[in-house]
């Protein structure tokens, strides 16, 4: 087992150091980027706190549109190729939602002030 | 770095009578194959403010995979072409020769306004000609769009419709092989959307913020034609609708300053004819789906140069995703 802080913290602290302390001092490009880095570290602590509930929910998902279990990776591409090749469509039972869902969860790891996601929470999705 | 400054002068002496000499050489932007200069030209008659864009010697323009940029040469008679039949674009001053040595480029007036869509959006001195706005870039976008297709304009522009595009941003989505079911489902359902152009038309191709020169009076011109092309005119109409130029403004479907109802009314009025809602809709889905293949390969460029910026736009993708779901599964704009 690791030592406190978890890494979440860890990143946490990172990030507000560059926020609070690094970028006061910084000019130009190199303050816009330091921004960035921070924001991107906003990313990687979201993705620590949901990151595995979410692509447990989105596995099961895909795991009933499907048929059958696998990984995410290998999932994805299997809905990918259905929809391709027309076998899955917004139609068939389920996509639509599981579309919705799985895309809320990744913009609120990625983007969670997104105006398009706040539309999507707006109507109690 | 602006050694070229005496070629540039000289260049410059047979379309600017009474020059003088050149003040203020300065860079504004521009990547390692692409510059923007900023400088005032002297004259007799007085102080004409200027821009040069060129590429170094021996450097011609970067094609990448995203992008169907003209030379600088050909961007110059599109400016040219749409100016002389009203469109609102710089005047462009000199086109370069090879043997004046400063390089691919050419000379246009420096007009004065604003490109920055947060100060456009956000400033005092904005807020009187923003609800305006919208009408004015559909007048505008109806005045591009009937620019005559000349003989000349047709040997340099390319011939790029919705179907073309859409079989492009197909073969990079797939080089770049990983998965996006929701991008899947914008290809099916733009496909028999976009496969016949109501007409075909001049096309600036990337008319959004940024590219947009605002003063306080109102729309001024629209920059950056080095995308322009022959193609389906309800490309521009879609673009500058796509969520990702709204700046978090999201109820203002048009650049977040306007409502879609007055693009349409103001491109209508300047004889653009009548857009539906549904053909919008089409072109701000595929305004979307391009916009996230194009967050795509900004981690096939990180990949190359570890830049922060470009990895965190990686992940602004499922973005377009949401703006998708909004637009195919849930019918909004």
């Amino acid at each position: 087992m690791m030592d406190q802080p978890s890494v979440l913290e860890l990143v946490l602290a990172v990030r507000d150091f560059i926020e609070q302390k690094a970028m006061p001092e910084l000019k130009g490009h190199t303050a816009f980027h330091a921004r960035v880095a921070a924001n991107a570290l906003g990313i990687v602590a979201r993705e620590l706190e949901h990151g595995a509930t979410s692509g447990d929910a989105e596995r099961a998902r895909l795991a009933k549109l499907l048929g059958h279990d696998g990984g995410l990776m290998e999932l994805n591409r299997e809905l990918c190729t259905a929809i391709r090749a027309g076998r899955i469509n917004l139609g068939t039972p389920g996509l639509a939602e599981h579309m919705t869902l799985t895309t809320r969860d990744k913009v609120g790891i990625d983007q969670p002030n997104y105006g398009g996601l706040k539309r999507l929470l707006a109507d109690g999705i | 770095m602006n050694d070229f400054a005496p070629a540039l002068e000289r260049a410059l002496k047979p379309s600017l009578p009474g020059l003088q000499g050149l003040n203020g050489l300065t860079r504004l932007s521009g990547g390692a194959s692409q510059e923007t200069w900023s400088f005032d030209a002297v004259c007799d008659g007085g102080v004409i403010p200027l821009i040069l864009r060129r590429a170094p010697d021996g450097q011609p323009r970067v094609i990448t995979e995203t992008s169907t940029a003209v030379p600088l040469a050909t961007e110059a008679i599109a400016i040219e072409a749409s100016r002389t039949a009203g469109v609102r674009a710089p005047r462009v001053r000199h086109v370069l020769k090879p043997e004046e040595g400063v390089g691919e480029g050419y000379v246009m007036d420096r007009l004065q306004g604003e490109t920055i869509a947060r100060k456009i959006l956000r400033d005092k001195e904005f807020d009187a000609i923003r609800p305006d706005l919208a009408r004015q870039c559909g007048e505008e976008l109806a005045r591009i769009h009937a620019v005559e297709l000349t003989p000349e304009l047709r040997k340099v522009l390319p011939v790029v419709d919705g179907p073309t595009q859409l079989r492009r941003y197909r073969d990079m989505y797939d080089l770049y092989n990983y998965p996006h079911p929701m991008f899947e489902i914008a290809f099916k359902w733009l496909e028999p959307r976009m496969a016949q152009a109501k007409r075909q038309a001049l096309v600036h191709g990337d008319f959004r913020h940024g590219n947009l020169l605002i003063s306080p009076r109102g729309y001024e011109a629209v920059l950056d034609w080095e995308l322009a092309h022959i193609g389906d005119p309800l490309e521009d109409i879609g673009w500058i609708c796509t969520n990702t130029w709204r700046f978090g403004v999201q109820e203002k479907v048009v650049g977040g300053f306007g409502d879609l109802q007055d693009l349409l009314a103001g491109y209508e009025i300047a004889g653009g004819g009548t857009i539906s809602i549904d053909d919008a809709r089409t072109w701000i889905v595929y305004g979307s789906l391009k916009w996230g293949i194009m967050c795509m390969s900004m981690y096939q460029g990180f990949l190359r140069d570890h830049s922060v910026e470009r990895a965190a736009i990686g992940r602004r993708s499922s973005e377009t995703e949401v703006d998708l779901i909004n637009l195919i599964i849930r019918g909004k704009i």
